[in-house]
């Protein structure tokens, strides 16, 4: 396996076509949280006319519902949730110009579709490790949606998060590649 | 004949002395609930931690090894931070062996346990999760817990905690199947069920399969398998050598940890078998993401 590739936020599509399925990342930047109730009410804003809550354009989302926060520490564990459900309203983003998407799971075709078309990539992290990921985050704010808890928009400052690569700009698939290179029939 | 109704005549309830009833009150069950969420939360339990070392010896892959290793890290960063192991900290599954010789005093026990769960949540700093089905209002306070109480013989008050997340909740499954199906069809089901889910519960996970009872029933006896211990030997033969075999079938896909290819799909399987109707062939399958945690205690 070859070293980590450096990005940082925001992203081009010229950044992220570099990148391939099963590629390691370092993310490093500003990002955004949001999981399912947050996307129904961005995509709902969006569709009214409304500002989303961030610049989409360039941005990469960050899947997730952190704990909370302890005295003394910006954010509690931070890992991925389960990316289909955000399926529904991932390709309205896209279209808008969103970079890149971090979770875990599959894809549906749709989505897999709109980041070939829109150059942009989904970065896997490591689900269940979230005591882990929260020391990659530096700063954590609350920027929309605080009555959501957990599910609140936040804005985070990331440093060396640790990703993966699944779906890149090229169509391939890390998911299905992988299990291809390690299953016997 | 007519049928009496009215009070059971008083010969007929006995009249043995009550003295051997142990008391215990309601408020104990509180605290401990309150103890063992956290614990459960943050505490990788000792087996998972086995199996994770295990899973590293054997896996091919080197990304699966990489991801095996922070597994292992994160367990670590989560005893030293006191932060949870995943911020995911599930809905709160709690049972109950409750001995017939215990007299719990001093107010209602599933309440008792909520508010366990309400403390522990809150002094712990873990995720409330817990929402309304349609409007997704957040309950605030991750109650109410899912309950099962079963009365055993003895004095004794044995309760699990364990907190189950959504993501490898969702890619579990019940299904009726036809007893013309049988075995084979019991082993593909399961083994569906593991392919489909892919990467979404966080693999390597644990698979508890029950075959068997009725359509609740079974789904009951799955979740329940989960209180076992990873190394736990199944005494029953045929679970034991059904286990064996799905384990390796599954292993077999390819998926690895956290989906991203190798030998490590699946840390164990668990099979419950039970007779069931003529008719039927119930098979329910319970998925456990790799974060397996379970903490006990005896009251």
């Amino acid at each position: 396996m070859s070293a980590p590739i450096r990005l940082s936020t925001p992203l081009t599509s010229e950044a992220v076509s570099q990148l391939h399925a099963g590629d390691e990342v370092l993310l490093s930047g500003t990002i955004y949280t949001a999981r399912d109730a947050a996307h129904k009410r961005i995509v709902e804003a969006l569709e009214k006319g409304q500002e989303p809550p961030f610049p989409i354009e360039g941005a990469a989302i960050f899947y997730v519902g952190p704990s909370p926060a302890p005295p003394g520490r910006v954010i509690g564990a931070a890992g991925p949730t389960t990316s289909y459900r955000m399926d529904t309203y991932a390709p309205t983003l896209l279209a808008l110009g969103l970079k890149a998407m971090i979770g875990k799971g599959k894809r549906g075709p749709e989505v897999k579709a709109a980041m070939v078309e829109n150059q942009a990539v989904y970065l896997a992290a490591i689900g269940g490790a979230g005591a882990l990921m929260a020391g990659a985050i530096d700063e954590a704010e609350v920027i929309a949606f605080p009555e959501l808890g957990p599910e609140a928009v936040r804005r985070l400052v990331v440093k060396d998060m640790p990703l993966f690569v699944v779906n890149d700009v090229h169509g391939e698939d890390l998911y299905i590649k992988g299990a291809e290179a390690y299953g016997r029939a | 004949m007519l049928i009496q109704t009215g009070p059971i005549p008083v010969s007929y309830c006995g009249s043995k002395d009550l003295s051997n009833l142990r008391e215990v009150p309601v408020s104990a069950v509180t605290d401990t609930v309150v103890r063992l969420c956290g614990e459960a939360n943050i505490e990788l339990p000792a087996d998972v931690h086995q199996a994770f070392y295990q899973a590293v010896e054997s896996e091919e892959s080197g990304v699966g090894r990489g991801v095996l290793a922070r597994l292992l890290e994160n367990a670590d960063i989560a005893q030293q931070t006191r932060l949870p192991i995943c911020q995911d900290c599930g809905l709160a599954v709690v049972f109950v062996d409750l001995g017939q010789d215990v007299h719990l005093v001093g107010g209602d026990l599933e309440e008792a346990i909520n508010e366990g769960v309400r403390q522990g949540y809150e002094k712990a700093f873990l995720r409330k999760s817990v929402c309304h089905p349609f409007t997704r209002a957040n309950t605030g306070d991750n109650t109410p817990a899912v309950v099962y109480v079963r009365l055993v013989p003895g004095d004794k008050v044995h309760i699990w905690v364990v907190p189950k997340g959504g993501g490898s909740e969702n890619m579990s499954q019940v299904k009726l199947l036809t007893p013309a199906l049988g075995r084979d069809g019991v082993k593909k089901t399961v083994v569906e069920t593991v392919q489909a889910a892919g990467a979404n519960p966080c693999p390597p996970v644990i698979v508890s399969v029950a075959v068997g009872g009725t359509f609740d029933q079974a789904a009951v006896n799955a979740k329940r398998a989960l209180l076992n211990h990873l190394d736990w030997q199944n005494p029953d033969p045929e679970a034991a050598e059904l286990e064996a075999e799905l384990l390796q079938e599954i292993n077999d896909l390819g998926i690895g940890p956290a989906g991203l290819g190798g030998r490590n799909t699946a840390l164990r399987v668990f099979a419950d078998l039970k007779p069931c109707h003529i008719a039927s062939l119930p098979v329910a399958v319970n998925i456990q993401c790799h974060a397996a945690r379970h903490k006990e205690a005896v009251l």
